[in-house]
This record gives structure tokens, C-alpha cells and sequence, in this order.
């Protein structure tokens, strides 16, 4: 089938300075008139409001930027999808302060010649950290735009040597019965599974995460390491991991053990093949800056990462294979 | 002739002007939810997603105003205060308010009022359709709540507002639906079995009441169906 290649950022997307600048300006003055209305939400400071949190410095690498206006750092620690704290959005916020993220260590396994358990600290220094700005997409019709702070997972496979079996990767995440009082519901199978195809995985935009807005991930994003997986819905990008396993067969991940007729193993973001309830043909933007009035952004293929993925899935029905 | 049917109670009864006195209090509780969301809004309260939110938020005071007007004749009937009618119609018309504003949120926010996307998500969802459904059914029972509309209508009135079984139904079926995707019924549990406690009692109040009826003689078995 025909797979559209949108490049990453049109040169329509880039908003000229003095257009920009001028809209700050009017956003703000029209931000004070109709906040008192409710009707725009004054744009919060995006900047990580974190004293508590470690700086995790990484050296931007423009390759993998995308200029959209990011997301506050408040909306990206408030609204989260973590069910092991909580079905709520606002519960990963509220109950992953508890989270144990030291000691920490991820042991990688399974079929690779040189077998290793890394600790937190090894994993840190193991290769240069990059500021990257990624867009995020998740299942349920909503994105952000996320600075993350991290390298690419493939430097970590290959210290491991992959063997010629390895087709998958699986990604396993952290259970804390004692901080987690969301693994007891019955919702999703624990602990939280994920997986990704061997070339996916090594892929140099499938990134390993370690921070955020320059700090050190917050619990309820993933703290202390997890994937960013940009062209995928937000869930197949694992938080908190403990061990990474390279398999021959396709993970059994925990979100096609809940549902497999609403959630595929690829989960590639696509507009055209809808959720059974809802059309993934549009997305609503967190903190959109024209506030709640602002129409819904169309979703493009990938998320926008056609350019650089759309060759792995060539010749692949992705309706079939959603 | 019906106050020999009912167990004589000594509590004092209200009469139309008492309830009536209620029902400005009872307009102001029913404008909270609604206050409550304006009052978020000053106050950056509505979540980093608002329209998702406010999506949830109205559903839930839909079913919740739906299950105090069901709620209406079973309480009249077990304290004995058949003036409390006198209230059913607000308490419907408040279920009405938040099912207006819930279907906003779909066709204004999700929709962005684009009719061929809003037929097209009716019929390839059935869990829109489920909703979408109930919505109409409802506006039809809003449509014909005036006094005038009542009059007019003499009994089909009353068949037509039986609807309000069938929306409850579908409410909880549209509810369940939406939840079903992360085996997360919890909600949906809780509310359905409120209103099957209330449809219950009713069909229980009728089997009840069918033996004792073929002793009463046709008139007063109108007036007791009256206040179905």
C-alpha cells in the first residue's frame, strides 16, 4: 500500500519571529480579558518547575527537534497516563512521589551474546545525552510536544550484541505493590509490557529517556529511564523499566492482552484507521495556545516521523496490522 | 376512595405551595454543577484537558439528574408526599440542561460541528449512537414538558414520557461502552444498579399493586396509574 512521507516540518509549519512575537503579545492581552471569562487558558511557564529535581544537562541535537510551541512542563507532569498509580490522569501526579527509582538497575537479557545488568548510573553515562523535542500522540486523541532529555536505545542494544534471533524487543516496567496502589486493579495485566520490532528498536529516533525540560525525569513520566517511540501512540513507550528482553516471537504487550480489537502491537499513529470509538483522524493539543476554542490539529502520518520511518513498514497493510 | 388504599400516616403532608417553596432551592442545587465548572475556569481547575474534562464531567451529571428524576415517584410513594410531583419535571428538565451540554462538548468541541463527521461517528459508533439516541429521546420528553404540551396530549402524554425507562437504559449502555475499552466499570456498575433499584421497585410496586387493583374500581385505578 501507499504510504505518505510528510516531511517532518513543512516550511509552512515555522512560524516567521516578528508573527510569533506579535502573537505572544495579542495572546497575552487577549489571555487577560477572557481568563476572566474562563474561555483561553492564560499560557503557563513552560519551564521545568522542579527545585527537587536534578539537573540532567543533554546538548541539543537539532536532527531530531520539532518546532512546534512545546507543552508546559506543568501539563506534561499533570496529565499522565500511568495506570500503575492510578486510572485517573491527575493520579500519577499525585501518588508516584512514593516510587523507589534508586537503586535501580536494568538488567538486559534474552537473545544477545553478551547478556549484562546495567545500573542507573552506568545507563547515565553510557552515551552523550541530547536534547530532544518530541511529539507525542496518544491513543486517545490527545499530543504534547516534549523536550526530552536522552540517546538513542540502540546505543544501548548494542553494547549487548543482539544474536541473529533477536526479532523483538520487550520492554518490562517497574511493579512496587508497596508505591503503586494502582497495580492492584485489574485493568491491565502486571507488570506493564511493551514490545517493538527489532529494526524499530533500533531505529535512532526510538530514544531512551532519562529526563525532561533539562532535569531529571519526574516519577509519573518514567523516572528513572524510559522509551520515547514518537510515530507509535504514547503507549507503546514503556515507563520505568527494569528489564529489556530481545525475543525471536512478538511480545504478548499489555495493552493487546486488555483489548486486542482497539490496540495493535504496531500502534503506529494513523489517521486513517480510526479507534473503534473514537476517529484518529484529529488530535486536541494539551495547552493549546489558542485555548479551548482552538479547532483540533489534523494527525499526520507517523506523528509527523514519516520521513524517517515510513520505509520500515513498506509493503505492510497497516490497516491489518494497526 | 384512595386514601383507603394507603396506609394511614401520621407525618404531616406537604401540600403544592410547601413544595413549591423547595423548588428555588432545589433550581440553585441543580445550577451548582454547572457553577462549579465556571468556578474551575477562573481558577485553572479543568485539567490540562479541559474539553475532556468538562466531556466526562457533563455525562456524569447527565445520568446523576436522570437518576433523581427517576428517583422522584419512588420517594413519593414510600414517604408518602405525592406533592413532591411537583418537582419531577425541574429534575428532568436539569437532566435535559447537562445532556444539552454533554452533546455540546461532542458536536462543538469533538466534532467542530461538521455534519458529515457527526453522521459518520453515529453510525460507525455504536456507543455514539447509544448516546446520540438518548439524547433525541430526551429532547422529545423536554419538548413536551410544558403544562400545555401535557394537556394537550391527555394519555399518550404519559406513554411518551415512559421513554425516560428506555434513555435510562441507554445512558447506562452508553456509559458502559465508553468504559469497556479498559475493563474499568466501576462507575458504570455503581449507576447501573441505582437504576435498576429504581426500575425494580417499579415493576415490584405494580405486581404489587395488580391483585389489590381489580378490587378498585375503575376510577380510582386511573388516578393510582396517574402517578406512574
Amino acid at each position: 500500500m501507499l504510504i505518505r512521507q510528510p516531511s517532518d516540518v513543512l516550511p509552512s509549519e515555522i512560524t516567521p519571529e516578528a508573527v510569533w512575537q506579535s502573537r505572544r503579545r495579542w495572546l497575552k492581552q487577549a489571555a487577560l480579558g477572557s481568563a476572566a471569562l474562563g474561555l483561553a487558558r492564560v499560557p503557563d511557564a513552560l519551564a521545568a518547575d522542579a527545585p527537587d529535581l536534578a539537573p540532567l544537562p543533554g546538548t541539543p541535537n537539532p536532527k531530531y527537534v520539532v518546532m512546534d510551541q512545546q507543552t508546559s512542563y506543568k501539563d506534561i507532569t499533570n496529565y499522565n497516563n500511568y495506570y500503575e498509580f492510578g486510572l485517573d490522569k491527575a493520579d500519577p501526579a499525585e501518588y508516584a512521589g512514593k516510587l523507589v527509582t534508586r537503586p535501580w538497575t536494568v538488567s538486559v537479557e534474552g537473545e544477545v551474546a553478551k547478556p549484562r545488568t546495567f545500573g542507573i548510573d552506568e545507563l547515565l553515562k553510557l552515551a552523550p545525552m541530547e536534547d530532544r523535542v518530541y511529539r507525542l500522540r496518544c491513543v486517545e486523541a490527545w499530543s504534547m510536544v516534549i523536550p526530552w532529555v536522552g540517546y538513542s536505545l540502540s546505543a544501548l542494544l548494542k553494547q549487548v550484541e543482539p544474536t541473529g534471533n533477536a526479532k523483538y524487543v520487550e520492554f518490562v516496567s517497574v511493579v512496587q505493590k508497596e508505591t503503586m496502589p494502582g497495580v492492584s486493579s485489574s485493568v491491565l495485566d502486571w507488570p506493564y509490557i511493551e514490545g517493538l520490532r527489532m529494526d524499530e528498536a533500533m531505529h535512532p529516533l526510538a530514544m531512551l529517556v532519562f529526563g525532561l525540560y533539562g532535569k531529571v525525569l519526574p516519577n509519573q513520566d518514567g523516572a528513572p529511564l524510559r522509551v520515547a517511540v514518537p510515530w507509535k501512540y504514547g503507549f507503546k513507550s514503556g515507563k520505568s523499566l527494569v528489564k529489556i528482553r530481545l525475543v525471536e516471537k512478538q511480545p504478548a504487550t499489555a495493552w493487546v492482552k486488555a483489548a486486542s480489537n482497539e490496540y495493535g502491537f504496531y500502534a503506529n499513529v494513523n489517521p486513517d484507521v480510526p479507534h473503534p470509538r473514537w476517529s484518529q483522524a484529529t488530535e486536541r493539543r494539551i495547552g493549546d495556545s489558542g485555548g479551548f476554542f482552538a479547532p483540533k490539529r489534523k494527525t499526520l502520518m507517523f506523528n509527523g516521523y514519516g520521513e524517517q520511518v515510513a520505509s520500515m513498514y513498506a509493503g505492510m497493510d497497516l490497516r491489518a496490522n494497526y | 376512595m384512595a386514601e383507603l388504599t394507603q396506609a394511614p400516616v401520621a407525618r404531616r403532608k406537604l401540600d403544592v405551595r410547601a413544595v413549591g417553596r423547595i423548588k428555588p432551592f432545589l433550581f440553585a442545587l441543580g445550577l451548582l454543577p454547572f457553577l462549579r465548572w465556571v468556578w474551575l475556569g477562573f481558577h485553572d481547575g479543568l485539567t490540562a484537558n479541559p474539553i475532556e474534562f468538562l466531556t466526562l464531567s457533563s455525562g456524569t451529571w447527565t445520568l446523576v439528574c436522570l437518576l433523581v428524576t427517576l428517583g422522584i415517584t419512588p420517594l413519593r410513594r414510600l414517604t408518602n408526599q405525592p406533592a413532591l410531583v411537583r418537582v419531577r419535571r425541574m429534575c428532568g428538565l436539569f437532566t435535559f440542561f447537562y445532556a444539552c451540554m454533554h452533546f455540546l462538548t461532542w458536536a462543538w468541541w469533538d466534532q467542530d460541528w461538521v455534519l458529515s463527521s457527526m453522521i459518520a461517528d453515529v453510525k460507525h459508533r455504536p456507543f455514539i449512537l447509544v448516546g446520540f439516541t438518548a439524547f433525541v429521546l430526551l429532547s422529545l420528553l423536554a419538548l413536551t414538558s410544558p403544562q400545555a404540551a401535557m394537556r394537550a396530549m391527555g394519555r399518550n402524554w404519559q406513554r411518551l414520557h415512559r421513554v425516560i425507562y428506555v434513555i435510562g437504559v441507554l445512558v447506562i449502555l452508553h456509559f458502559w461502552w465508553i468504559r469497556a475499552g479498559k475493563n474499568n466499570f466501576e462507575d458504570p456498575i455503581i449507576y447501573g444498579s441505582v437504576l435498576i433499584a429504581l426500575l425494580g421497585w417499579r415493576v415490584a410496586e405494580r405486581l404489587r399493586r395488580r391483585p389489590a387493583s381489580e378490587q378498585i374500581k375503575p376510577a380510582a385505578r386511573s388516578q393510582t396509574a396517574q402517578r406512574g
